[in-house]
């Protein structure tokens, strides 16, 4: 029992990271039908400089943690906004174009970190408090988990404000139903292209830092092979459902935690799911954007 | 000239002009420096070239899938690597028998081949049940799962990160060693041909051109009363198995595969290829992974070259990641020059016909 609790608890934790990186694409893919192949990047890079920042700060630290965190979501929105105007935007409405563009910037950037930082992993020190273990109905968790989801649950509450509150969540809202109508009416949608990439940007760079804590080391590929279950997590939740994209982030991830300690096959459980999800219901769970 | 030169007898006649050519490389002493590392028969030249084949010819059974098709697959590099390991581990399980060698040989390649086939159109069937983008994502976790199967040393036949050896016992004599190095430069040569033309035929046919249909108009395919999902289905496992044979040829060529050409980034690079060729010129695919090998060997040398160690770290560190200067050059040719190398050259050549010889063309090049 105790097990069960443990891995329902880090699968949630787990599935926390992959709901900060999986947020913005379907954000972005519901907007303005793009794949975003450079997110890993946005991730990677905010990972890197959250850590050479807070490092210097002090490394190890509180301070050193969330001004690094700070760091990485201002550099995930900043490369991410950078990334749709100079990129994207010239590329309107030619969407396998765009994809392509993100796929060459993603694979060009991680050869770039590589050449900077170096190609093997680099271990980081974080808090103290975060490497220790909190007893829960007899369970010992990890504490960096709480960290993970408080800060998604922050990030998911701080979007559906976002999207419910201000014009600009109204704008995107349209957009994601109905684009042409909304440029129809004469709004400026692509200000709310460039916000949404900044959003997700964000998350993905502050699930950068996040992911630097969780593996207790930065590299090069960081990115990328969270960027591959964030794909699945988007696809099962449904392309462009922010919701369908949180529910799916706990499924994938608590279903991968509990394949990984029964069978050892995490991975092949996860892309069964994807498969079985596809035969059953080929929107996802939540998806209607058809575009 | 120019009409002969586009009739299909012409054709005909250039691409058997210029399979000639590369069959007698290695029977000359041409030195071209700065783009093979040495002569053209030394055997460094000939594995690097029959290398930039077997990519081309990967090439093309992707450009069957995502330049005729229309299929964004991001799983490609799975079928490359059933061929390569499917050979592999079909020759290590078979070596020991009592069987003459050159049967075992043919089994393996034949059992390869089936193997490819089936997984073709298994994940083609579940993964054509969606189109566009989800249809890229699933056909990328299949890859990723294969990906992981094959770097776990799984039944502790595919052999982690390792990889798999090639079994030389069973293997021809005249494919194996430096000295044959010329044998496998030719069988790469014939793979290239043999999935050019098939990839040829397959165009030209019936079934071609309802996939080129689909491609364009998937409704009015549907309302003519044909099924595009069936059509698309043949293609995707066209396409694996002729990615088979390119994989089984990469094997025979290196003697040994690891887990590096089933990543996603390896699909990519085959994307990249595609694309910087032009998307749906079968040519454009050759010319591709042609110059995307020559680029990717000898950037690769530029990187360790004196005089760019020597500069600030600024310029120093872009251009020693060759992958960094190929996926800008890919970014860039993908915003401004969206018809690839060959698209560039027709845009070139039919810019000087008169208009009134073929007043269509203009309107072709103009879009």
């Amino acid at each position: 029992m105790s097990a069960v609790i443990l891995l329902l608890i880090t699968g949630v934790g787990l599935g926390a990271l992959y709901f900060l990186v999986a947020s913005g694409l379907s954000l972005i893919y519901g907007l303005m039908g793009v794949l975003n192949f450079a997110h890993g990047s946005f991730l990677t890079l905010s990972g890197f400089l959250g850590w050479e920042v807070g490092r210097r700060v002090g490394d190890g630290s509180w301070a050193g943690l969330l001004i690094g965190m700070a760091v990485g979501v201002l550099v995930g929105a900043g490369s991410a906004a950078l990334t749709e105007l100079v990129f994207i935007r010239r590329l309107y409405n030619r969407h396998i174009e765009q994809v392509l563009v993100t796929v060459g910037l993603g694979l060009a950037t991680v050869a770039l970190f590589e050449g900077i930082w170096g190609s093997d992993p680099i271990q980081i020190k974080s808090p103290g408090w975060l490497s220790r273990t909190t007893e829960i109905a007899g369970v010992h968790i990890p504490n960096d988990r709480w960290l993970l989801i408080g800060a998604a649950v922050a990030v998911l509450l701080l979007i559906v404000l976002f999207l419910q509150k201000t014009s600009y969540g109204l704008i995107i809202r349209a957009g994601v139903e109905n684009r042409t109508m909304v440029t129809a009416l004469g709004i400026d949608v692509r200000r709310a292209f460039t916000i949404v990439f900044a959003i997700g940007g964000a998350a993905a760079g502050l699930g950068g830092v996040l992911a630097s804590v969780y593996y207790g080391q930065v590299s090069a590929h960081q990115g990328t092979s969270l960027l591959i279950y964030a794909f699945i997590v988007t696809v099962i939740g449904g392309l462009g459902s922010l919701s369908g994209a949180a529910i799916a982030a706990v499924i994938v991830a608590v279903i991968q935690q509990f394949a990984n300690y029964y069978f050892g096959a995490g991975d092949l459980a996860v892309v069964l799911l994807l498969a079985v999800v596809i035969l059953v219901r080929p929107t996802g769970l939540m998806g209607k954007v058809k575009h | 000239m120019r009409t002969f030169l586009s009739s299909t007898t012409g054709m005909l006649a250039i691409g058997a002009v210029l399979v000639a050519v590369a069959a007698v490389l290695p029977l000359l002493n041409l030195s071209l420096p700065g783009i093979l590392p040495g002569p053209t028969y030394s055997p460094g030249a000939l594995s690097m070239l029959a290398y930039a084949f077997l990519i081309s010819a990967l090439a093309l059974s992707y450009h069957l899938i995502f330049g005729i098709g229309g299929m964004l697959s991001f799983g490609h590099a799975m079928f490359f690597s059933a061929g390569a390991y499917g050979l592999g581990i079909a020759l290590n399980l078979l070596a020991p028998t009592s069987i003459p060698d050159g049967a075992v040989f043919l089994l393996a390649i034949v059992l390869t081949l089936v193997v490819a086939l089936a997984a073709g159109n298994l994940v083609g069937a579940l993964a054509l049940r969606v189109t566009g983008i989800s249809f890229a994502m699933v056909t990328l976790a299949f890859a990723q799962a294969v990906n992981v199967m094959l770097r776990r040393d799984t039944a502790g036949l595919t052999g982690g990160e390792e990889g798999v050896t090639l079994e030389v016992a069973v293997v021809p004599d005249l494919l194996i060693g430096v000295q044959n190095a010329r044998n496998v430069y030719w069988l790469a040569l014939g793979i290239l041909v043999l999935v050019y033309l098939a990839c040829v035929w397959i165009e030209k046919s019936r079934l071609g051109h309802v996939v080129v249909a689909s491609r364009e108009n998937e409704l009015r395919v549907t309302v003519l009363g044909l099924r595009p999902y069936t059509v698309r289905l043949f293609i995707f496992g066209a396409g694996a198995v002729f990615a088979a044979v390119a994989g089984m040829g990469f094997l025979l060529l290196q003697s040994t595969v690891t887990p590096r050409i089933s990543t996603a980034d390896f699909t990519l690079t085959l994307l990249v290829i595609v694309v910087l060729g032009g998307v749906g010129y079968r040519w454009g695919a050759i010319i591709g992974g042609i110059i995307y090998t020559l680029l990717d060997q000898r950037l690769a040398s530029l990187a360790s070259a004196s005089w760019i160690a020597d500069l600030p770290a600024v310029l120093r560190i872009p251009l020693s990641e060759p992958l960094f200067l190929l996926g800008m050059l890919f970014v860039l040719v993908v915003m401004f020059a969206p018809g690839g190398i060959v698209g560039l050259t027709h845009r070139a050549t039919r810019r000087r016909d008169t208009v009134t010889e073929r007043p269509e063309a203009l309107a072709d090049a103009g879009t």
